[in-house]
């Protein structure tokens, strides 16, 4: 289980998020929705621990957590398969594994290519694979579906509906026929906080 | 043609032009002594390299300066790292190596020669060009490091050697390669450098010596002409090694 409570974070002058208070259980889905500079990805930092809130506190149950970051981040010096088999063994053993996991997400024939040779919203879907790769108990995903064009990202996102089995995700989007395709309960941001 | 052998090719090119200019130039002097031609050093060469003292002197050299560079490596890195990890390091270490970086090394090597042995001068001097190039170098890398990627791995919980070998050791290994192209030679030059002064025997820096001692010019071209070869030699190899461990890393991963 995930538990924020009264998270309050400012940067400078901006109250960014306000007593904001959410709970994730095993197996929820919520999509968190706002305009662009609101918080939602301040939030999602506070509860994978990568930002300390001002006031407010974060527990986390979830053993395995996995995150597709607003940005690809994949590591420049591997190939599109060892990033997604860094979070699996890292090892010779479930390279196949890694392979078929980039095959799901169309990326069969760029397994051996490293990041600089992919474009935007290929990075993009390595990073989903290396997400969905370990079977996450908590998945954490920053507008994961961006840079793809509609019949791409209806296919992308079955893909991940079928890898999510009981894991809790908190996914983070401009559109809410993203979250319902995954079955989200969607949140809108008001006053510091989602609702 | 193909650019590869075009390449070698003009650069054969020039080194003949060089050749040329010199065996002109001793031409012109006519004396050996003060500039000998290259046909008089080239068998000098092949007349020293004949001998077993040759090989023994430049094994006794080639030993003392790697030891010197290689523990000034991994001085180096670690010292980075503790820099890195520390505030205090930091501030205590780096005007340390500024020191190290802007000091005469005749005066490191006469100071060297107060407090260490004949044979070690050359090992401690080589070592302490190097050092702090290695140290900047690793520092620059650390710094650089990518901080989405270790917030990656904090998320994923890498272990901390995983995160050190997957992503610390490939940020810092280009400054690393980039920190031995410059500091090789310096180290190899310093070290032949301590031993012209230090004489320890077998050693190119006493063959050097003697060779000015004796007026044998054609004998320090001859050596010299070694250590050249020798430096570019040393250089390519270790480069390949630094290389060899980074492709390594990418192999494990693949097979
Ligand atoms: N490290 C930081 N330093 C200062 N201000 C920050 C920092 N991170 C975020 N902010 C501010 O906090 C606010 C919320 O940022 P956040 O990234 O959470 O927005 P977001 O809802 O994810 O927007 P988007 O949809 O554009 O990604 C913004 O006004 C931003 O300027
Ligand atoms: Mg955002």
């Amino acid at each position: 289980m995930l538990n924020l409570k009264e998270i309050s974070v400012r940067f400078g002058e901006k109250q960014v998020l306000d007593k904001c208070s959410l709970r994730l259980e095993k197996g929820e889905r919520v999509a968190l929705t706002g305009p662009s500079g609101c918080g939602k990805t301040t939030l999602a930092r506070v509860a994978l621990s990568l930002h300390n809130p001002d006031s407010g506190t974060v527990s986390c149950g979830f053993a395995r957590i996995a995150a597709v970051f607003q940005e690809p981040r994949l590591l420049p010096w591997l190939t599109a398969a060892e990033n997604v088999n860094l979070v699996l063994s890292d090892s010779a053993r479930t390279v196949e594994e890694a392979r078929a996991w980039l095959e799901r997400l169309e990326l069969g024939d760029s397994s051996t290519l490293y990041p600089s040779e992919l474009s935007g919203g290929m990075q993009q879907r390595v990073s989903i694979a290396r997400a969905l790769a370990p079977g996450p108990e908590l998945l954490v995903m920053d507008e994961p579906f961006k840079a793809m064009d509609e019949a791409l990202r209806d296919r992308v996102l079955r893909v991940t509906a079928d890898a999510l089995g009981d894991a809790a995700l908190l996914l983070i989007t401009h559109n809410e026929r993203e979250a319902y395709a995954l079955g989200c309960r969607v949140l809108r941001y008001r006053d510091g906080c989602f609702v | 043609m193909n650019p590869a052998l075009s390449k070698a090719l003009r650069r054969l090119a020039v080194a003949v032009f060089w050749l040329m200019v010199w065996q002109l130039a001793a031409a012109a002097v006519g004396k050996e002594l003060l500039l000998p031609g290259l046909e008089a050093v080239l068998k000098k060469l092949i007349a020293l390299a004949s001998t077993g003292a040759f090989w023994r002197t430049l094994a006794r050299t080639i030993l003392r300066v790697l030891t010197g560079i290689l523990s000034a490596v991994v001085l180096g890195v670690l010292t980075g790292l503790l820099t890195h990890k520390s505030r205090l390091a930091r501030e205590l270490l780096s005007p340390v190596m500024t020191l190290l970086k802007s000091t005469p090394v005749a005066s490191f090597i006469i100071l060297a020669l107060v407090w260490l042995g004949r044979d070690a001068v050359p090992v401690f001097i080589a070592g302490l060009m190097v050092l702090p190039v290695v140290w900047a170098n690793t520092a620059a890398g650390l710094a650089g490091i990518d901080p989405q990627l270790l917030e990656l791995a904090s998320v994923y919980r890498f272990p901390r050697m995983k995160t050190f070998r997957r992503i610390v050791w490939p940020s810092v290994l280009p400054h690393l390669r980039a920190a031995l192209r410059s500091a090789l030679g310096l180290g190899w030059k310093a070290g032949i450098a301590a031993e012209v002064l230090t004489v320890p025997p077998y050693s190119i820096g006493k063959s050097i010596y003697e060779a000015k001692l004796y007026l044998e010019t054609t004998e320090l071209f001859a050596w010299t002409a070694a250590v050249v070869l020798l430096s570019f030699l040393i250089e390519r190899v270790i480069l390949r090694l630094v290389d060899g461990i980074g492709r390594k890393e990418r192999a494990h991963a693949e097979s």
